[in-house]
């Protein structure tokens, strides 16, 4: 039986909504998470790529959920000329039907009530103020009452609209994306590959994410702005057809990706966003998972706090947002300015920051040594990281 | 705008561009409102699947 209350309602049972749910129950919240499908994990929209050191805080690794493990970053330029990135820390990939279920059973351990073929269809507002969740259950139209909702319901990020957010993305922070996974190829699993140029992925890049050494997730993502005459499958069926000729596809799933970053307006009275939901995306790379477990952690949190306080406003809740900017926020605006400059680059500047990369030295690499050298490549590019930094800490 | 639902994955992806929030996802079926729908043809720019288009 559900009951008719929970402090904390949580829609979407991905990574972002999983944890926030966790974290919400270890707070002493009462939580009930809605998730629309049959099960959590499934369908799989996602290349699976994921930092060891990322997701460690939230779930110890097991290798029944890991498909390959990486060691190193293969950058594929326009021309074919390819640099490495060796020192980028461990990574994995995933299989995240498995992993999506570990997180929920970390939820559920800690007292969430978990709904799967539950879909969320509205919130019920009395005088203005949300207080509850209409869904259907098995297709049974139902409701349950209760305090805050948490939206981790992914890019179309509906809860959001219901409570009067503008969610609405523009089509250039919008990467529409195909991928297959391809068995019976011949791949490296110690490296996962990134193919750039306007040819083959407009606005985007093609990746080549191992799950064997005879199998792959591979993928594209192209900006919205640029998928007018040609959309990514077209874009993906050239490139899989000249490199892996005789591959099969034993998984094909289609899915966007928002590349723009979380805003004040992601919580309201009672509403807060967490994970894809409220854009916390890397823009550049289009990764999620780590960024979605940290919002939902923070959201998770601040829920349980508010719980604690009988305090539910937007004024209280705020300080998610203000958590979310020092661990992520405030980076993830410096990314989207960066992201606006990849997005006019041109071929010739690929190739430029291929060969660039292939002249660190390999005991060097890191982010802020990429960085460093980069800005003495390009002046332009401190300004911009500059302003937008300076920009970020006005608005505050 | 229309939804061919062979070829849709309800994947979402229209959603998150709809300007006036025509598009509504129930479990398996991506549905558009054309009462509300303003034809800017943003969700069928984005839909990977290439499943949306102004005529059936």
């Amino acid at each position: 039986m559900i009951r008719k209350f929970y402090d904390v309602v949580v829609i979407g049972a991905g990574p972002a909504g999983s944890v926030a749910a966790r974290y919400a129950a270890m707070g002493g919240a009462s939580v009930l998470m809605l998730e629309r499908d049959r099960e959590p994990g499934i369908p799989v929209r996602c290349a699976e790529g994921v930092s060891v050191n990322g997701i460690e805080p939230y779930i110890d690794i097991d290798e029944s959920w890991v498909a390959a493990r990486i060691n190193h970053a293969k950058l594929v330029g326009p021309s074919g000329n390819s640099a490495f990135l060796r020192n980028n820390g461990a990574g994995l990939v995933l299989e995240r039907r498995i992993f999506d279920v570990r997180l929920c059973e970390l939820a559920i351990a800690q007292g969430v009530r978990l709904l799967t073929k539950a879909n969320a269809t509205g919130l019920i507002k009395k005088n203005g103020v949300v207080s509850g969740v209409e869904f259907t259950h098995d297709g049974v139209e139902t409701s349950v009452a209760c305090n805050i909702v948490i939206g981790a319901d992914g890019v179309e990020s509906r809860v959001g609209r219901w409570a009067g957010m503008d969610t609405a993305l523009a089509l250039k922070d919008l990467d529409t994306c195909v991928q297959y996974t391809l068995d019976g190829i011949d791949v490296n699993p110690e490296y996962c590959e990134f193919q750039f140029g306007n040819e083959i992925s407009p606005g985007g890049y093609v990746w080549i994410f191992p799950k064997s050494n005879h199998s792959a997730n591979v993928g594209i993502g192209i900006a919205g702005d640029k998928a007018k005459d040609k959309g990514p499958k077209q874009y993906l069926d050239t490139f899989v057809a000249k490199r892996f000729p005789e591959a099969s596809a034993t998984y094909t799933v289609y899915g966007g990706v928002p590349t723009s970053y979380m805003k004040d307006e992601y919580v309201q009275d009672n509403v807060i966003l967490a994970g894809d939901a409220a854009r916390q995306v890397n823009p550049i790379t289009g990764g999620g998972i780590v960024q979605g477990m940290i919002g939902g952690q923070l959201a998770g949190e601040t829920a349980a706090e508010a719980v604690k306080a009988g305090k539910f406003n937007r004024r209280f809740l705020m300080s998610y947002k203000r958590k979310w900017d020092k661990r992520l926020g405030d980076n993830q605006k410096v990314m989207f300015r960066l992201k606006e400059r990849f997005l006019g680059m041109t071929d010739g500047k690929f190739e430029n920051l291929v060969n660039f990369i292939k002249t660190i030295p390999e005991d060097k690499f890191s982010m802020s040594y990429l960085f460093k050298e980069a800005v003495k490549e390009d002046p332009k590019l401190m300004m911009d990281v500059a302003k937008s930094f300076i920009v970020s800490k006005l608005k505050k | 705008m229309y939804i061919n639902q062979h070829l849709c994955d309800v994947c979402g992806t229209c959603v998150s561009v709809c300007p006036v929030d025509a598009i509504e996802v129930f479990e398996t079926q991506v549905v558009i409102d054309n009462d509300v729908c303003i034809s800017c043809g943003k969700c069928a720019q984005v839909c990977p699947a290439r499943a949306i288009g102004d005529a059936l």
